[in-house]
């Protein structure tokens, strides 16, 4: 039994269905992160957690217990928003201990926690101000302080970093990760941001359309992603999606790559996956991340089976630490990722090297991996 | 030299153009404003004169030998109808009206805005609408079934005293003044408070929530203290136009030791036994402006800020 579970989830507005059965579980102390594009549901099932929103079928259980029918102070929860919603009228300390006042804990007991959680964040000097005196990182860790002063059974975190600028995200992300690893509470995180899902998560649910599109690791979802959408979604610079064709020659499958006015790319298959054979002379979708498809050079020397092919660089970006090139296959902008020294010119042909153990196949019909 | 030059005088020209318009728009609202301050001031220094001077001197000149015993006879001695105790009775009728009156209207405005925002229900919108058409009802149409419903009131208040030896100031005309304020005012200050709470964030409801508050806990920590700027504006409009009623005023409350200052300021004025004394009509006619110029001085900053941002937000 999994410490959360969410089990056949939906959710109505009138007749328009936000959540179409949503199925997740988490183990005590792991950290779930919902990621997808806007509209997608992920805040709304955060909020059916939180018992902000009530939900239309389904259950939602904590250690077993189900909890959707509690109200939200009930349920043994806390959470941080996306504005924090710190209390304008009140002192951090204040707001710290707003929900300990509610529950009428004695006010001795209440300074000794607030102490305690302004120590973890460092957030002790603070105390006495008000919030609009704070500066958007010292807000995030009150927000955060507030929450972690319940000692709750789960932390609901709604996108907390999308208002702090690109460095301070990174610094308070770190402090998430590190503030997850110490004291080892179990947490549910929404972003639309897939590197913080990448970076936080010990499970990931990839959402669209109010339905769960792959739950999984962030190593499976990185590398065996179920659909084009997540592995569009996931991983930037995003997967190279290359329209393909499946040929047979005697013994093997290999992959042609369409080029423009040249002449196509032939990568053999030794190892294809066992549902290919039945694409033999259709289209299918090739997908393919920048890091699998490098210079022979860079590429994985111990690699099962790599292809090279001569391509076209059209672009080449330096990026400091790598250099991507852009080619052009299959009618599409391919990115390549080599290394930062790699000698590469824009107009010239270049051999690159195709990894195709990381390779994955999508039906262009469905949408979805051919296993 | 006239490439150089000839940008600088349309540049010169604009400024000389720039000042006749000032002066003019300055000379003007320092008109409007002479004009509009002009009775005010008569006012004041007529209610600092004597009656010698008052009969023999200039309206508009300022008193000679200026004395504050006009404000005294106001306030202590003068004859409003038959009794000639002052106006201080009458002073004090109203602040017993005005003040409940106004803080209920504002503090259930404030439920309704709080309810109407963050509690949505089905037909929000519709209970919205129709608090917003009590806005645009005339006083005039409702003073007669208010009167029927007051006597009504007023009859259960006896009935009330008979069963339980209190009436809950049911029939009191005071009690009565403050219902129907009350129920008038309700409107404004529920469009004020609504248009006001549609921009506080939700997020703080949702935290405050989660945190274990209840629905008057939100309201009393949360909301509340978040809104000085509306309730600024609130108190001051619903303590000005309750303050100044005189309809409902001189019609549920038009006689006797129950009057409120501004029909009370009628009848001085309309006592046509002896002189008419005009420096003790204004001195009570001041004295019964001056809590609403208090309110304003008090508050008026919050007020402009309050009306902008319930406006531009709603």
């Amino acid at each position: 039994m999994a410490f959360l579970e969410i089990d056949g989830l939906k959710k109505r507005f009138g007749n328009v269905e936000i959540l179409k059965g949503i199925n997740v579980e988490l183990e005590k102390g792991g950290f779930l992160v919902l990621v997808g594009p806007s509209g997608c549901g992920k805040s709304t099932l955060l909020n059916t957690i939180a018992g902000l929103e009530q939900i239309t079928e389904g259950e939602i259980r904590v250690e077993g217990r189900a909890i959707n029918d509690l109200h939200p102070s009930k349920r043994d929860i806390a959470m941080v928003f996306q504005s924090y919603a710190l209390y304008p009228n009140m002192t951090v300390a204040g707001n710290i201990a707003f929900g300990m006042e509610m529950r009428g804990v004695p006010a001795a007991q209440r300074q000794a926690a607030i102490d305690k959680v302004a120590k973890i964040l460092q957030i002790g000097h603070l105390l006495n101000r008000k919030p609009s005196q704070l500066s958007g990182g010292q807000r995030q860790r009150v927000a955060m302080g507030r929450a972690l002063v319940r000692d709750p059974k789960l932390f609901l975190f709604d996108e907390p970093l999308s208002n702090l600028d690109a460095k301070l995200r990174v610094d308070m992300r770190i402090e998430i990760k590190r503030l997850h690893a110490t004291t080892g509470t179990t947490i549910v995180y929404v972003t639309h941001d897939q590197i913080e899902a990448m970076t936080l998560a010990t499970k990931i649910a990839v959402m669209r359309d109010g339905e769960v599109q792959q739950f999984g690791t962030p190593a499976e979802i990185y590398n065996n992603p179920t659909n084009i959408f997540v592995a569009d979604f996931m991983g930037s610079p995003a997967m190279n999606l290359i329209p393909a064709k499946i040929d047979g020659n005697g013994s093997g499958l290999s992959v042609v790559l369409d080029r423009e006015a040249r002449q196509p790319i032939v990568l053999p298959m030794p190892g294809a996956p066992a549902g290919l054979a039945a694409f033999k002379d259709k289209p299918v979708i090739f997908g393919v991340r920048p890091e699998a498809l490098t210079d022979p050079e860079g590429a994985e020397r111990n690699g099962s089976s790599i292809a090279t092919a001569d391509c076209h660089i059209e672009v080449v970006e330096p990026a400091g630490s790598d250099t991507f090139a852009v080619t052009n296959l299959g009618g599409k902008g391919v990115v390549a990722r080599l290394r930062a020294d790699a000698k590469i010119q824009p107009g010239t042909s270049t051999p690159l090297a195709f990894n195709l153990s990381k390779a994955v196949f999508f039906d262009p019909a469905t949408e979805k991996r051919i296993l | 030299m006239s490439a150089v030059t000839s940008p600088a005088r349309p540049a010169s020209s604009g400024m000389s153009a720039r000042t006749i318009n000032r002066i003019v728009i300055y000379s003007l609202l320092a008109l409007f404003a002479i004009f509009y301050l002009m009775p005010l001031f008569v006012m004041l220094v007529t209610s600092f004169k004597t009656m010698d001077e008052i009969q023999n001197g200039n309206m508009l000149s300022l008193p000679q030998s200026p004395t504050i015993e006009p404000w005294f006879k106001a306030w202590g001695e003068t004859c409003v109808g038959l009794t000639c105790a002052g106006i201080k009775g009458y002073f004090w009728n109203s602040i017993k009206m005005v003040v409940p009156a106004v803080l209920i209207s504002t503090l259930l405005g404030a439920l309704n805005g709080y309810v109407l925002t963050k509690w949505r229900f089905r037909g929000h919108t519709l209970v919205f609408a129709m608090m917003l058409f009590a806005c645009f009802i005339p006083f005039q149409s409702v003073l007669l079934p208010m009167a029927t419903i007051l006597g009504s009131l007023g009859r259960f208040g006896v009935t009330l005293q008979n069963a339980t030896g209190f009436n809950f100031g049911l029939g009191n005309s005071t009690v009565n003044l403050a219902f129907v304020h009350v129920v008038y005012g309700l409107g404004f200050t529920t469009l004020f408070f609504r248009n006001y709470y549609e921009a506080f964030p939700t997020e703080l409801v949702k935290a405050a929530q989660v945190d274990g508050a209840s629905f008057f806990q939100i309201f009393r920590r949360i909301m509340l203290p978040n809104s000085m700027p509306i309730f600024v504006v609130t108190v001051i409009y619903q303590f000005t136009n309750i303050w100044n009623d005189f309809l409902f005023a001189s019609a549920y409350a038009g006689t006797g030791d129950v009057m409120p200052m501004t029909v009370a300021l009628n009848n001085v004025v309309n006592t046509s036994t002896g002189v008419v004394e005009y420096n003790v009509n204004m001195a009570a006619a001041m004295i019964a402006a001056l809590p609403t110029l208090i309110v304003y001085v008090v508050a008026g900053r919050y007020f402009v800020r309050g009306l902008m941002a319930g406006a531009v937000k709603g």
